[in-house]
């Protein structure tokens, strides 16, 4: 709380973002979620494409399987590590593929950040997307939430799914997984996939904000703990924010924008930021862009030295 | 918060994730003890491969003949995992077993051997539908069965005086492939032959019981179970009888003087015969 009484902030007015007029401006404000729906699209397109119109890439079926394992032109395996997980937990012996499969997904989310599956890739995305929206536009504040749910409920869930995968020699998570059955839906037709996605669609339109993947999904779970390794950061400029706030109002995972540390730090540090870019998009000072961690970090090291001169003259 | 209430916090939470996985536990149970689907060839044993099928459908991808197809939630299965419906699309038995070759976990064997060693289920027979059974000539089944001859044979049973002999299907288990496509081209209008979980099915004789005429016909081998029995003197004493030859002993022995006498004179006889 030491940064929000820092000088730099308290001698300058606190602008809100407002929507610029213009379409260019407007187009600039959503780039992130342009280029989020189009790699989203982009892959449910490449799995529906190559399973239904045979499309290929070097000769080879472009895109096999789907989100728990799949194949890239007929020679990159990939595998959902959570899923992969709850099998050896339960003590199955797995063919090496899905191991390579996993163990290659997993190394790239920890580049990545984890949760940038579930603001790039995950389907449900769309739905609790939507559901935000209409949050929106019925107003509906945090305040008005049906019920209250702590946010580390989904590292319970998590926790629990793989006791009861051990336990059971089952895969707790993945019997039931609403993004699954949603995705496998989209892939192969309509069935109670769909009626998964309406159910979080109205838990998390009406009954609790960011209710599916900011409190219950043991998948987000799961990659919030990858992500701490990510390489790709949020970062923070500190001397520029006015603590407005708008980002906070915006973001998914409200816990992550924690001032105090990403002031400390020049970035959010949380493994819970899903790399959405929601924030960086409407910030009305720019203080906030993606970078890679090192940099940020090389940039914090030189800061003390660097600020001196330039800090002085503002 | 004093420690009391951090104690009571604690308690309050752990039962409410203890009391959430119980009913996850039981929903998860429940799915996997449901009626099991047919599943692809070189399939692990249901539980096992319930537990290692990813869900990803490159089975189903791989499949030539769009055979396979996800269980959907809330159909019998689990969610997600590859099945068939032979009256729709039968398993063709690819030699090549693409769908196997395909699976990224092993939850289908990637190196399975041989397409006829699958056991995707077991065909049965419904007598009282089936038109071998009415005295029909049909026979379809056993023509169209890839494993010929061996899964599906034609058994005669004569019938009555002024009416058709029957040439009915019989299904051996120790062949049948559960490939379906008996099912598939059975002419009546529901399926008279099926396949099925052989578990649905199948009995089990026990080791328990000899058959006397199989020691007969083949090299005498001892029964499994009573090969691992130590032998004891009682066991050894009586000498090992061919065939039906023990029906000439033993309480038969305690018959009735004429009836022996009648069956005596019957063997007599049976001897001077030829």
């Amino acid at each position: 709380m030491s940064a929000l009484t820092s000088a730099s902030q308290s001698s300058r007015p606190v602008r809100h973002f407002e929507m610029p007029a213009s379409l260019a401006g407007k187009l600039r404000v959503w780039r992130f979620t342009f280029a989020r729906r189009l790699v989203q699209f982009g892959v449910l397109l490449a799995f529906f494409g190559t399973l239904h119109w045979g499309w290929t890439v070097f000769g080879q079926p472009l895109l096999t399987g789907n989100l728990s394992a799949a194949k890239f032109a007929g020679v990159l395996p990939l595998a959902d590590p959570f899923a992969v997980l709850q099998m050896l937990v339960g003590r199955h012996a797995l063919a090496a593929e899905v191991l390579i499969g996993a163990g290659l997904t997993l190394g790239a989310y920890a580049l990545l950040g984890g949760r940038v599956f579930c603001a790039w890739v995950c389907p449900m995305n769309f739905v609790t997307d939507a559901a935000f929206w209409l949050r929106g536009k019925l107003g509906l504040g945090s305040g008005s939430d049906l019920v209250r749910l702590p946010s580390q409920t989904r590292y319970v869930i998590l926790a629990l799914a793989l006791v009861l995968s051990a336990a059971s020699g089952l895969l707790a998570f993945e019997a039931f997984s609403p993004i699954a059955l949603l995705h496998r839906e989209l892939l192969y037709g309509v069935g109670l996939g769909l009626t998964a996605a309406l159910g979080i669609f109205l838990l998390d339109s009406l009954v609790l904000r960011h209710g599916w993947c900011g409190h219950l999904c043991p998948l987000g779970a799961f990659w919030s703990l990858v992500g701490r390794t990510g390489q790709v950061k949020v970062a923070f400029d500190d001397a520029s924010c006015t603590r407005c706030g708008d980002c906070v109002k915006l973001c998914p995972e409200p816990r992550v924008l924690h001032f105090g540390n990403a002031a400390a730090s020049g970035m959010i540090t949380s493994g819970e930021c899903t790399n959405c870019g929601g924030c960086i998009a409407i910030c009305p000072e720019s203080s906030l862009r993606f970078d890679l961690r090192a940099r940020i970090r090389g940039a914090a090291k030189r800061g003390p030295a660097n600020e001196s001169t330039p800090g002085g003259s503002t | 918060m004093d420690r009391r209430q951090f104690i009571v916090g604690a308690t309050q939470g752990t039962a409410a994730a203890a009391c959430g996985g119980l009913v996850w536990f039981a929903l998860l149970e429940q799915q996997a003890s449901a009626a099991v689907p047919l599943r692809p060839p070189g399939a692990r044993g249901e539980r096992d491969f319930t537990a290692t099928c990813i869900k990803c459908g490159l089975c189903v991808q791989a499949c030539p003949y769009d055979t396979l197809k996800l269980v959907k939630m809330a159909e019998a299965g689990v969610a997600g995992t590859p099945t068939f419906t032979p009256r729709d699309v039968p398993c063709y038995m690819c030699e090549s077993i693409p769908c196997a070759r395909v699976c990224p976990t092993g939850a289908l064997d990637p190196q399975f051997p041989d397409i006829a060693k699958a056991r995707m289920g077991l065909a049965v027979i419904d007598p009282e539908s089936c038109l071998s059974w009415q005295g029909l000539r049909c026979e379809v089944c056993y023509r169209v069965c890839p494993v010929r001859g061996k899964a599906i044979t034609i058994t005669n049973h004569p019938r009555q005086i002024s009416k058709h002999a029957m040439f009915v299907p019989v299904v051996h288990s120790e062949a049948c492939t559960g490939c379906g496509i008996c099912e598939k081209t059975c002419p009546t209008e529901a399926a008279a032959i099926r396949i099925v979980d052989p578990k649905l099915v199948q009995g089990k004789i026990g080791a328990h019981y000899r058959l006397g005429w199989k020691h007969q016909e083949g090299p005498q081998e001892p029964v499994a179970a009573e090969a691992a029995r130590p032998a004891t003197p009682e066991a050894k004493a009586p000498p090992a009888a061919g065939g039906l030859e023990y029906l000439n002993r033993g309480r038969w022995n305690a018959m009735s003087a004429p009836s022996r006498l009648k069956r005596e004179s019957f063997a007599r006889s049976a001897r001077a015969a030829p």
